[in-house]
């Protein structure tokens, strides 16, 4: 029954018409986050970046799968777990590890941190740090999109910790009272930091079902198959597009690491044998390579081929990174307003900063 | 030049901004169909309709998170608070999102939003209903905060705000929205971060925002008529950024200064205002810098008591003659 409902999946219109180089680049994307994601790690635990880091691993077909049906209208905007929302939206490793090492060529020209990635350019906003402080934004987003008549849409992710901000709720009701183009991905993980699902939240069926309260379609998707959440995903933004209407959808994934690498019981509040048997039998890497194999369109010697890449691709962006020069302290005071950094007339007036 | 209300500068300069861009976005509870909780977008929804001016449920983290969304994509919202007591439940919103963005993103996305709304007590609505935020909101830097006094301010600023690139914070008074001032009928922008002296004088300076602003000048003149002592009113009218030169200016021309807000004292206003006063004009100063705020105590709510909470003319006179 299962295998019946993934080869529909497979089967569905907007995943025929894959080509095998799309389909092989969603490994390569894969493989590049979790390479960027090993690397960054390494860099850590070397003591080259301060704070947090709130590691996507085992959670990359999401972000993959989701973003790859997005077109030059579509924007995204996801909380504190970015690296990888990042990547797959076109930012590079280099200006994305800079700014894990505070560097100046970091893409907030170390000013945010890895919790704050952002590339509006590509459409690409971010990266936010408070749980469920982004829904709203997502919201705008939309809005903005609505008002100024252009066909588009705008992926908001958030944790399953952030379902239970009152803002994600104001933000649902907002979206649906306005009919606003907004596709909320809860990223179920299983864990808000270390209070698991059961202890964090009451629920009938999904955390997504929420959504009923609302008028707000909602679906849920396994997160290990990127042809599934294609499908599901792909309705959210027909709707979207079509009808200028949200959609809450809930997507089944891991986290091998702890909430951040600083998470001193990331251990604790599951077992060892729990993260291993995700990672044995439910790992997204291993299970898309798998079915490209198996769809004959990838050898294993291919995939190693790709992994290198990716791994070497993070070793350039880590030297790069940390070859960099930090900030200057003048620095502290630049991008604070744009009053001060562009005037505008005589501007600007008035003292700004008081040291 | 016609004498028109408080209310009336901001309709007019929000009316203005409508037609001048077709960013600007009015949002808020009441603001369209109701014609406004207090009447500052009367008119408005009528005119403009209803893609301009935006009611919203009573939902503030929401709909300003929303705000700053769509800021960060060009859209130009000028966001009502009915109080901006109400701000307290979305500082998230405010200070994280509208006060980071753009430092966080190391100057790649910039939030172009006003939020507006009185910020005064004085009308027996109770504590909750009567905070004055501009120190907290002046202490997150990459926010603005004006808080005009008149309506002749309240037009050139609200009009600068909507056009300024970053977020400001705009703080009115309901006390103030009856009352009248000449304003031209040529169109007129007051630059943010220009204080404005509002009286001249030679003895001491009585140094203020918002309504208490009003208050001094009722003070200058019981001072002068009184004691015959020449007092000098400045007004900051823009709390961050701030003018110091305008305040410094009047203090090395009297040497002595009464600080006063309707703002509570601890950390307020002008802890800030003494601070600099006395590092960059300490030798001027013939007498210690004095300070007259809300008497420090939630806002209460009875009526004659309240009007003792906040500070009154007599208070500043007392407090202006016992370093004259």
């Amino acid at each position: 029954m299962m295998e019946a409902e993934s080869r529909s999946f497979a089967d569905a219109e907007i995943n025929r018409c894959l080509t095998p180089e799309e389909k092989i680049q969603f490994l390569r994307q894969m493989f590049r986050i979790r390479r960027f994601e090993q690397t960054s790690l390494k860099a850590y635990n070397a003591g080259k970046m301060g704070g947090f880091l709130h590691l996507y691993t085992g959670q990359e077909s999401v972000a993959v799968a989701t973003i790859s049906l997005l077109g030059e209208n579509d924007h995204v905007i996801t909380a504190y777990r970015d690296h990888g929302h990042a990547l797959v939206c076109g930012m590079e490793m280099g200006e994305c590890m800079a700014e894990f090492f505070g560097k100046a060529t970091g893409s907030s020209k170390g000013k945010g941190g890895s919790m704050h990635l952002f590339a509006p350019d590509k459409r690409y906003w971010g990266g936010h740090g408070i749980v469920a402080g982004q829904t709203p934004l997502g919201l705008g987003i939309a809005y903005a999109l609505k008002y100024k008549g252009i066909r588009g849409c705008c992926l908001c992710y958030l944790g399953d910790g952030a379902v239970n901000q009152g803002v994600f709720h104001e933000s649902l009701n907002l979206a649906s009272l306005m009919s606003l183009p907004v596709i909320y991905i809860i990223e179920n993980n299983g864990y808000s930091m270390g209070t698991s699902l059961a202890r964090s939240s009451a629920f009938k069926q999904m955390l997504a079902q929420r959504a009923e309260g609302y008028n707000i379609p909602w679906d849920h998707a396994n997160g290990e198959n990127i042809y599934e959440m294609r499908v599901k995903t792909q309705a959210a933004i027909e709707r979207a597009h079509e009808e200028s209407r949200p959609t809450v959808l809930e997507i089944a994934t891991y986290r091998y690491y702890g909430h951040s690498v600083a998470d001193a019981n990331a251990r604790k509040y599951r077992t060892p044998e729990e993260i291993e048997h995700y990672k044995t039998y439910h790992d997204p890497l291993r299970l898309w390579q798998k079915r490209l194999v198996d769809e004959g369109i990838l050898t294993e010697e291919q995939a190693d081929a790709i992994d290198h890449e990716a791994r070497a691709e993070a070793e350039v962006a880590s030297r790069f990174a940390d070859e960099s020069p930090f900030p200057t302290e003048a620095d502290i005071f630049t991008d604070v307003y744009s009053e001060v950094d562009q005037p505008v007339g005589d501007g600007p007036h008035g003292t700004y900063f008081f040291n | 030049m016609p004498l028109i209300t408080y209310r009336k500068a901001l309709n007019d300069a929000l009316a203005e901004e409508l037609l001048r861009d077709e960013n600007v976005v009015l949002l808020g509870e009441e603001v369209a169909e109701y014609n406004g909780a207090y009447k500052v977008t009367e008119g408005l929804w009528a005119r403009f309709g209803s893609k301009r001016v935006v009611d919203t449920p009573i939902s503030e983290a929401g709909f300003v998170g929303m705000a700053v969304g769509a800021s960060m994509l060009g859209i130009r919202p000028v966001v009502e608070l009915m109080f901006w007591s109400f701000s307290y439940v979305t500082f998230d919103q405010i200070i994280n999102n509208a006060g980071c963005v753009r430092y966080m993103s190391g100057g790649q996305i910039a939030c172009p939003i006003v939020i507006r709304g009185p910020a005064n007590g004085g009308t027996n609505v109770g504590a909750t209903h009567s905070h004055t935020p501009e120190n907290f909101l002046a202490n997150t830097p990459g926010l603005k905060v004006v808080c005009p006094a008149t309506a002749y301010d309240a037009k050139g600023l609200m009009k600068a705000a909507i056009r300024d690139n970053d977020p400001v914070m705009f703080m009115e008074n309901t006390l103030l929205y009856g009352e009248q001032w000449e304003v031209p009928e040529e169109e007129y922008l007051i630059p943010i971060g220009v204080a404005d002296v509002k009286r001249e004088g030679t003895d001491i300076s009585l140094i203020a925002h918002g309504r208490a602003v009003l208050t001094c000048l009722k003070a200058a003149e019981i001072l002068q008529a009184q004691h015959g002592i020449s007092a000098e009113v400045v007004d900051l009218r823009s709390i961050r950024p701030l003018d110091e030169e305008t305040l410094l200016a009047s203090v090395r021309k009297t040497h002595r200064a009464v600080l006063v807000e309707e703002n509570k004292p601890f950390c307020g206003v002008d802890a800030q205002i003494a601070s600099l006063i006395q590092e960059k004009a300490f030798d001027e100063l013939d007498a210690p810098i004095q300070r007259i705020s809300a008497l420090d105590a939630p806002a209460i709510y009875s009526p004659p008591l309240e009007k003792l909470q906040l500070p009154t003319p007599d208070r500043v006179v007392q407090k202006a003659l016992s370093i004259c």
